[in-house]
């Protein structure tokens, strides 16, 4: 058994089933936003408002960013610990890509969250 | 007559500085074809102070995996008219250290082997007089794991074993490891399955299937890997 203290899951389940899970969500997501987007007629900031204003849109979204915070960490972590023998090199960059990811999740909640519709 | 240009891999530590390829020539019948091993033998003739493992020469005990025309293999049963190419390359198995020009150290793929507890757990208190049984269908679930011969062509054409040697077990391990896990007469499932639960032990493996590609006895450690993620899983959920 190898122990491992930076990844996201409890285990190797875990985060297998993580990774599979959040990829769902970002499909199911990537494939509404594009269907939204060839679909629309125009696209101006009513319809950008309406859409996001909708609370079953802001969770989807707050639900999707999630899935990109988990989904890169475990993802670059088992890119680094594949390439990045340094251990140091690969805390710092671990360290930077979860700061990032955390970034943009707290972003996308504070510019999400507020949107009310015209 | 065809005139053959083989290079391969040398370094002698003892008096190499850096391992380099050297070419050969060999003189062979138009038409002739013969095993890598055979010619490696003929090249030996010629130079003495090249080294390889060879024992059995017919596919069984696994000492002659080589890295030839780039794709792993053993050279004893690997044809010169199945290599790729006008040219032929012979290189060691990739990824372990190498010992001497052919000559790999195998000690960090034992090592996983061992991890896995390569051998029947059974806690019965009362073991039968005779043997355990098992039924026929029991007994064809082994089929496709027990022939594995230790050859560590799969493990070491796996990118996963290349970059994690010391932590994930590699193809070869892992279809050992699922021999035990799947046999009826062993009462560890649990235990076994606990060990492997990790990121590593069985999770690296992402499926490239490279294992596959290059088993000389045509077994399928991807699929096993497969069943043993769909056991933990199967637990888990």
């Amino acid at each position: 058994m190898v122990k491992v203290a930076s990844t996201f899951g409890r285990s190797g389940t875990h985060d297998f089933v993580l990774l599979r899970a959040s990829a769902i969500v970002m499909a199911l997501y990537t494939i509404f936003m594009v269907s939204f987007l060839v679909s629309a007629d125009t696209l101006n900031y009513a319809v950008w408002t309406n859409l996001f204003g909708h609370l079953g849109m802001k969770i989807f979204t707050m639900l999707a960013l999630t899935s990109v915070l988990i989904h890169g960490w475990i993802g670059i972590w088992q890119v680094i610990t594949d390439y990045v023998k340094n251990s140091g090199l690969r805390a710092f960059i671990q360290f930077v890509v979860s700061v990032a990811l955390i970034v943009y999740w707290l972003a996308g909640l504070l510019v999400v969250w507020p949107v009310e519709g015209v | 007559m065809k005139k053959l240009s083989i290079s391969v891999y040398r370094y002698n530590p003892d008096v190499d500085n850096a391992p380099y390829m050297k070419d050969y020539a060999l003189e062979i019948d138009e038409g002739q074809d013969m095993m890598v091993l055979d010619l490696l033998l003929k090249l030996k003739e010629q130079d003495p102070t090249l080294a390889f493992r060879r024992s059995c020469r017919e596919g069984v005990c696994g000492s002659d995996g080589l890295n030839m025309n780039g794709k792993n293999g053993l050279a004893c049963i690997t044809p010169m008219s199945a290599l790729k190419g006008n040219k032929v390359v012979i290189r060691p198995l990739p990824g372990l250290p190498v010992i001497r020009d052919l000559i790999v150290d195998m000690t960090q793929f034992y090592k996983q082997y061992e991890k896995i507890k390569p051998y029947l757990i059974n806690d019965d208190k009362t073991p039968p007089a005779r043997e355990r049984l098992q039924s026929p269908e029991e007994r064809a679930k082994l089929d496709g794991l027990y022939e594995c011969i230790l050859c560590a062509c799969c493990s070491t054409s796996c990118p996963s074993f290349w970059w994690n040697p010391d932590k994930f077990v590699g193809p070869a391990g892992l279809l050992h490891a699922y021999r035990f896990l799947i046999d009826s007469r062993d009462t560890a499932t649990e235990q076994r399955l606990d060990e492997l639960d990790d990121a590593f032990s069985v999770f690296r493996c992402h499926g490239i299937m490279n294992c596959v590609n290059v088993c000389p006895k045509g077994l399928n450690p991807t699929k096993a890997i497969g069943h043993i993620k769909s056991m933990l899983l199967s637990r888990a959920v």
